[in-house]
């Protein structure tokens, strides 16, 4: 246990120490000599995954919050402060890996007052920008309370109606605006993923994976603060994935349906090969899985459910920003060291202050009530009921 | 009235007295170096290029709804009356939505500055407004490259094409590419095999359109997706208050019951 604890500091040193050295070549030397985009590649890693994947993976917030104070599923309460935590952490590194991508970094307040409304970017900068702000109100409890300062909580519960509504309504905007971005090349993006749908593609995917990456943190959180895992919680997500997955494939295939598309997606190509992974798992592998009562009822099953969904719409953000404009180009890119190296850096800095946080603030619930299952063996049953009793509210 | 640029490829001599004009009218550096380079770039907005002895010039097409201008997060780029798409480096924050929404790939950026700008062909704007030509069309010795009123320009590239057929492919290039641009090319030979698009391939519509349809939704988005959070909100949990309210008069019936009895 101990090694393996150093095993995972000495990497996070070296991660952080190659991550501050790229910084230097970015801000001293310019993106030119720390990243691999040209003019014919203007937009590489740090837009295909740092925005792109960024904005989707953190989309956990929106999903728990938009269910337990939208739709009153009460039994996911205990997932809400680590998917608020999440979803912050990664919309403030967003921003600051926005720092190292944009040319100009500290003129980024321009956004707030030369203001284009017909740019698809304008709206994602305002959005996020604003969602942010929310996501740290939604926060701020959590220090209040280590505090013990009850005046400023009751002060955010009462405005808690409006934050929570801003922020689903915020969601919903620059989710599926980062997916408008792309609808201005309908020359550039391969046919595979331009599509007048990417808007709503963008949006749905962003669903499924808010729900996968909570299962995934909830996981591994429990692992690594050794916490009990509550199934309950898990298999109750993995069931709303399951729909999720089930709705975002039908769309899929309803696209290349009606775009004539599906006798190519078949046939073997560079982009093909790309393709068939994301589609494989994103889709294939987690619907299968989930599709075994036996996989929705066990931790190990739902996590690497989980693991496979986010995993192929990662690819899926790639394969539109990246991969989706090499055929285009007529040259590959591939990310050069040091932004590799940033975006490590960034993803572990977000871990790092993910459990500081943990330790720190009451971002898990105390455990007022005692559980009497342990892990895995909670009642299958249990669930339905659970969820009907809560249905008839 | 609008300018814009007209090249006649089958006049072109391939002198390249354009590109240094060009650089020099944008402070660039010219020497046979960047003569020799033959792809456009953050220090050369023009390039003539060759293939069997015929000339093609490649510039900014200065578009009439340009792509450019639509994506600017900043309203770095727009579109001026009198016909040059032109860049305001103040306002730019170095996002580079324009290179990749830009159908011809026109902005090339500083890649190696500390400070990196956009830069590409603005047509000369200073110039324009003073009533002056572009310094290319200026320093054109054959007049291949001619600067005039956008309509006048469309009429005499179409009675080039009519009055010798033989030598030119019926065509205009940049006449409603993308919506219609600024610059207009006529030649022998197509286009495309000197790096253009396709006309096919970015069609006739603006590119702004694209965003356009989603965008202009918003607005009626906001309202309307606000009130339907909120009512699902509301509803949710006024099913919650009735809930409690129902449990407690239960209770209390409870409570009337077990006092009767006693």
């Amino acid at each position: 246990m101990k090694l393996k604890l150093s095993f995972w500091r000495v990497l996070f040193i070296i991660i952080m120490g190659l991550g501050l050295y790229s910084t230097v070549i970015r801000f001293f030397y310019g993106l030119g000599a720390a990243t691999n985009m040209s003019d014919q590649f203007p937009w590489g890693l740090w837009i295909g995954f740092d925005l792109l994947c960024g904005v989707m993976l953190a989309a956990g917030g929106f999903c728990i919050v938009g269910a337990v104070y939208l739709f009153n599923v009460e039994s996911l309460h205990s997932v809400v402060r680590p998917a608020v935590l999440t979803a912050f952490l990664g919309y403030v590194l967003f921003i600051v890996g926005l720092l190292f991508d944009l040319g100009r970094p500290w003129f980024i307040w321009h956004q707030l007052i030369y203001m284009n409304p017909r740019s698809v970017m304008f709206e994602v900068g305002i959005c996020v920008m604003s969602y942010t702000t929310v996501l740290f109100f939604e926060f701020l409890p959590n220090v209040f309370e280590r505090f013990h300062m009850h005046t400023p909580i009751k002060w955010i519960k009462k405005v808690y109606p409006v934050l929570i509504i801003m922020g689903i309504l915020l969601s919903t905007l620059h989710q599926s605006s980062l997916g408008s971005l792309y609808l201005i090349m309908p020359s550039k993006l391969h046919p595979f993923w331009y599509t007048p749908a990417l808007p709503f593609f963008f949006f749905g995917s962003a669903i499924a994976v808010g729900l996968a990456m909570t299962i995934f943190e909830s996981t591994q959180s429990a692992k690594a603060f050794g916490r009990q895992l509550e199934l309950s919680v898990l298999v109750q997500l993995g069931g709303a994935l399951l729909v999720a997955l089930w709705v975002n494939a039908l769309l899929r295939f309803e696209d290349y349906f009606h775009r004539g598309m599906l006798g190519q997606i078949i046939k073997p190509s560079y982009e093909a090969y790309f393709l068939w992974l994301e589609l494989v798992l994103a889709f294939v592998i987690p619907i299968t899985m989930l599709s075994f009562k036996k996989v929705r009822l066990s931790p190990v099953g739902l996590y690497l459910a989980s693991i496979s969904t986010v995993l192929g719409f990662i690819t899926n953000r790639l394969n539109v920003s990246l991969i989706g404009f090499e055929t285009y180009v007529g040259h590959h890119y591939v990310p050069k060291w040091t932004e590799f190296c940033v975006t490590l850096m960034i993803v572990a800095a977000g871990f790092a202050l993910f459990g500081l946080a943990v330790k720190y603030l009451p971002i898990f619930p105390e455990e007022k009530y005692p559980r009497k299952q342990h892990l895995g063996i909670e009642p299958a049953p249990a669930v339905p009921a659970a969820v009907l009793s809560h249905a008839g509210d | 009235m609008s300018k814009a640029l007209l090249y006649d490829a089958t006049i072109c001599i391939g002198c390249k007295q354009c590109e240094g004009a060009c650089a020099q009218q944008n402070k660039l550096p010219y020497d046979d170096k960047v003569a020799a380079e033959s792809v456009q770039s953050e220090h050369k907005f023009t390039v003539v290029l060759t293939k069997d002895d015929k000339f093609m010039r490649r510039l900014c097409m200065n578009c009439e709804q340009p792509a450019c201008a639509s994506v600017c997060p900043v309203g770095a780029m727009h579109k001026t009356k009198a016909g040059p798409v032109v860049y305001d480096v103040w306002k730019c924050i170095g996002c580079r939505y324009c290179m990749v929404a830009c159908a011809f790939s026109q902005p090339k950026y500083e890649w190696q500055s500390l400070n990196p700008r956009v830069r590409k062909c603005v047509m000369c704007p200073d110039r324009v407004l003073a009533g002056k030509q572009t310094a290319c069309a200026e320093i054109c010795p054959t007049g291949a490259t001619k600067f005039g009123e956008r309509d006048d320009l469309i009429k005499e590239a179409q009675d080039r094409i009519r009055q010798n057929p033989s030598t030119y492919l019926p065509r205009i290039y940049g006449l409603n590419e993308v919506g219609g641009t600024s610059v207009f090319i006529i030649a022998s030979k197509n286009v495309e095999e000197y790096g253009y698009p396709a006309s096919a391939k970015i069609g006739d519509t603006p590119m702004p359109e694209y965003t356009g349809q989603v965008m202009e939704r918003i607005p009626d988005f906001i309202p309307v997706w606000t009130l339907v959070l909120g009512g699902i909100y509301w509803v949710s949990h006024r099913r919650e208050e009735v809930a409690a309210a129902e449990a407690q008069e239960k209770a209390e019936e409870k409570e009337k019951k077990n006092g009767g009895a006693r």
